[in-house]
């Protein structure tokens, strides 16, 4: 086999640095094979190492009364929902894939969380998405658009999984490298809960699944550069899932868990057999010997490096209980799979990769993992010139509007805000029945079956606040996000986070990284929602700079009971609308500012944390108490935007409504500012009084906005709105976008 | 001049179509298939233009749109029209 020789140089091109590759000698006390570097490239690359992350990522808060693992133990969040169920989620980013193949590239994003998910003997019960592009007048964007959504679609479709929700932004930071954040959820009864740890020495290791291919090698490696010209050069890096088999292999997962015939497995994703054998055994402090020549191969003429960096999609490590492999090969042969005893666990605390007999690779596991041997950088931090302009623009620059109408009608027409039914319709979130909050609410929430609960589900974060402000911006993004499960009647409970930035090496960077790390923190401890893992994704960016600082939060909340479940549009004429929160008229990093002098500007709305947390509480005990008819959180486009919404989104009617607000002199700061903590709650008039007592009770202040009613929106003398025509301009914009000719 | 396009997987490129219809000839009975490998034949009828100008053409339809270079590739063969 010819091989190439291994040096510094080499090493350097498999992005290892001369320090990494110094201390990968010091390790072995001799030069790698071709084999052994390819390992160390992947597992020391920042996708699987959180090398430049980890030291930060550690001072998130973990703890919290219904974690049942905590973040980074196994592959997603385990929270306890009580009746003996568990809910496992994580959210996951794919975008440099997605940027170079959208279709593929956002499929197999969305396969590789769904086997987070299983992969621990949850069954996924929902999905999420997380989608920024670039401004859809540009061709190319279209493309990606269009790609991903698709593949999304058809992958989630195939498999047999709801996509509920999500969200998604368009912004130029985002041209040419877009972001695809994937979000799963599952469900697990306590005692079949698997574990990605093994311990027991002499044990079978089995490959189940596809078989491998050449397909994504170096994929990891890959999402940890820029994306430049030269990766069009590593094109044949993306993958190509396969749904169908995706859902046989969840069966025959949950099969073998459910008989208790396996001791740990870990699905493979970036850095496929050489990430999940190291892993695994990292974790139980043993180790591993593999034979490459019983791996099942798609393709002849394979090498051990080739076979090792594979990342084929839909394929599972897993470590057998004795003498129960059998049952594990029968299994796989009713479900259509592959499976193949490749080595055993050993006593010992290496990996031991041997092909036809010959050792090729032979390393300490633990050097290689996260938490043991891979290296963990702090980097420089530097505050960014713009932040200190940016919150010195002086908001009365901003032209007060003629007419507060069409304001409006461009508001609700803007991408950002408009519906994203476009998306959603090509989703399929029906499937398995359980979906009762649509997309489109605050919150996606979903039952299940045989008990009282729900779930709530939402992904959030602006990243323009983020980028005016990483720490306050990402406390609103948690906080935004917590407010959306209020407004549907849960309780926060958790989050996953799905950490989107640029490169950081870059000071200024790693200065947002850096702050937004702490923002989530100060918001997670006051809302009690501790983190339960996620994923980083550095090296966001694009020949014109780094894409805005984008820290997505996948919140989880819990309904008592479904009877809460609550939507924000108007229900009846008449019903009274009332503000829970204030409105002082935030225009920084708004649509409306954007709008009016296409800028990102402005200083990012400040928020109180203590008192979020109180109007929170507050709205969810009204909700419980079963007299808030719907309950809307106010947030891109402001208040104004937020009282159309609730005015056409019931799919049954339209309505009106009569409101009047306390003139000031910048009407438009109050009607279109992005204030936060405010919610838009309607009910029968007769039930203000109980509503009034709860708001005191939280010292929320709470102020009657006006009534409900079966003709136009009317704001003061400034808004006289026909909502069937806010209705169109808000439901036609994407879909008028995307059926632009040249649509490639 | 007609140009006969035919585009296919790259190799290495997983090919789930091409998985499903070999494991169904083989529940047919058909043994022996080591790989199915699926792609597609596209042909455009130029009219009367030269064979550079119809390979031109081709080449061009196929980078545009017809072929995603990313995991695709293809191979144009010219013919004369009225064949």
């Amino acid at each position: 086999m010819n091989e190439p020789i291994v040096n510094l140089n080499l090493a350097q091109e498999h992005g290892l640095s001369e320090e990494e590759y110094r201390k990968i000698l010091d390790i072995l006390g001799r030069t790698p094979t071709f084999t052994e570097l390819g390992i160390f490239s992947v597992m020391w690359s920042e996708h699987c190492s959180y090398k430049n992350s980890i030291a930060l990522l550690k001072t998130l808060p973990k703890k919290g009364q219904h974690l049942l693992v905590e973040a980074g133990e196994e592959n997603a969040g385990l929270v306890d929902i009580g009746d003996g169920l568990a809910v496992a989620f994580k959210i996951e980013s794919h975008n440099h894939p997605s940027a170079v193949e959208p279709y593929q590239g956002a499929a197999t994003g969305v396969g590789g969380i769904l086997r987070d998910i299983f992969t621990m003997g949850a069954r996924p019960i929902a999905a999420l998405n997380s989608l920024r592009f670039g401004s859809l007048k540009n061709a190319r964007v279209r493309y990606l658009f269009d790609g991903v959504v698709k593949g999304i679609g058809d992958y989630g479709n195939c498999f047999g999984v709801p996509t509920v929700g999500g969200e998604i932004y368009f912004d130029d930071s985002y041209q040419g490298n877009p972001l695809v954040n994937a979000m799963a959820v599952g469900i697990v009864k306590h005692d079949r809960v698997a574990t990605a740890t093994v311990k027991n020495t002499g044990a079978s290791v089995m490959i189940i699944g596809s078989s491998t291919g050449k397909d994504g090698i170096h994929g990891a490696t890959f999402a940890s550069e820029e994306i430049s010209e030269a990766s069009e050069e590593k094109r044949p890096q993306v993958q190509v899932g396969d749904p169908f088999t995706e859902k046989l292999l969840m069966e025959a997962t949950l099969e073998m868990i459910k008989n208790d015939l396996i001791v740990g497995i870990q699905d493979m994703g970036a850095a496929g057999i050489t990430c999940s054998t190291s892993e695994m055994t990292a974790k139980g402090g043993c180790g591993m010997e593999i034979e490459l020549a019983k791996v099942p191969l798609r393709e002849k003429n394979m090498t051990p490096y080739e076979i090792m960096l594979s990342e084929s999609q839909e394929r599972m490590l897993l470590v057998a209980q004795d003498g129960k492999e059998d049952e594990i090969n029968a299994i796989c042969e009713k479900w259509d799979l592959e499976s193949e005893i490749i080595g055993q666990v050993t006593s010992g605390k290496n990996i031991v990769v041997k092909n036809n007999g010959e050792t090729v690779a032979d390393i300490p596991a633990d050097v290689l993992v996260l938490g043991g041997g891979a290296p963990v950088y702090y980097r420089e931090t530097k505050k960014p010139d713009y932040i200190d302009a940016a919150e010195a623009f002086d908001v009365n620059t901003i032209p007060k509007p003629n007419d507060y109408n069409s304001v409006l009608v461009s508001l609700l027409s803007s991408p950002n805000i408009a519906s994203k039914e476009w998306v959603v319709q090509q989703y399929d979130h029906m499937v398995r029945s359980n979906t009762v909050n649509l997309p489109g609410s605050d919150a996606a929430v979903i039952r299940i079956k045989g008990i009282e609960k729900g779930l709530a589900l939402k992904t959030d974060c602006n990243s323009r606040f983020v980028y005016l402000n990483p720490r306050t911006g990402t406390q609103i993004a948690v906080a935004e996000s917590a407010r959306n499960v209020v407004c549907s009647g849960g309780k926060p409970v958790a989050i996953t986070n799905c950490l989107n930035f640029g490169n950081p090496y870059k000071p200024e960077i790693y200065w947002q990284f850096k702050e937004a790390i702490g923002g989530m923190s100060d918001a997670c401890l006051a809302l009690k929602t501790p983190v339960t893992g996620g994923n980083v994704s550095f090296y966001n960016e694009n020949p014109m700079g780094a894409v805005y600082p984008t820290p997505v939060i996948g919140m989880l909340g819990i309904l008592e009971n479904m009877n809460h479940a609550t939507t924000s549009f108007f229900k009846n004429e008449n019903d009274m609308i009332v503000l829970l929160g204030e409105n002082s008229g935030h225009v920084g990093g708004s649509e409306y500012l954007k709008l009016q002098l296409d800028k990102v500007t402005g200083a990012c709305p400040a928020l109180d944390l203590e008192f979020e947390a109180r109007l929170q509480d507050c709205c969810l005990e009204a909700i419980q108490n079963g007299f808030v008819n719907s309950a809307h959180d106010t947030s891109e486009g402001g208040l104004a935007v937020a009282l159309a919404e609730c005015c056409f989104l019931n799919p049954k009617d339209n309505f009106g409504a009569d409101i009047t607000i306390n003139e000031t002199d910048r009407m438009d700061f109050i009607l279109f500012g992005e204030d936060q903590s405010r919610v838009i709650v309607s009910l029968n008039s007769g039930d203000y009084g109980k509503l009034s007592s709860i708001t005191e009770k939280h010292k929320v202040p709470n102020s009657v906005l006006g009534t409900v009613t079966s003709g136009n929106l009317k704001i003061n003398a400034l808004i006289d709105s026909n909502v069937n025509q806010l209705e169109r301009a808000y439901r036609g914009s994407i879909g008028n976008e995307m059926d632009i000719e040249g649509n490639i | 001049m007609i140009a006969e396009i035919y585009i296919t997987l790259k190799s290495g490129i997983l090919d789930p179509q091409g998985k499903t219809v070999h494991h169904a000839l083989e529940n047919l009975g058909l043994e022996n298939i080591e790989e199915v490998r699926m792609g597609k034949l596209i042909r455009l009828d130029f009219g009367s233009v030269s064979k550079e100008k119809a390979l031109e053409l081709g080449d061009e339809a196929c980078k545009k749109l017809l072929a995603n270079p990313v995991i695709e590739d293809y191979e144009i063969q010219i013919q004369s029209a009225g064949k």
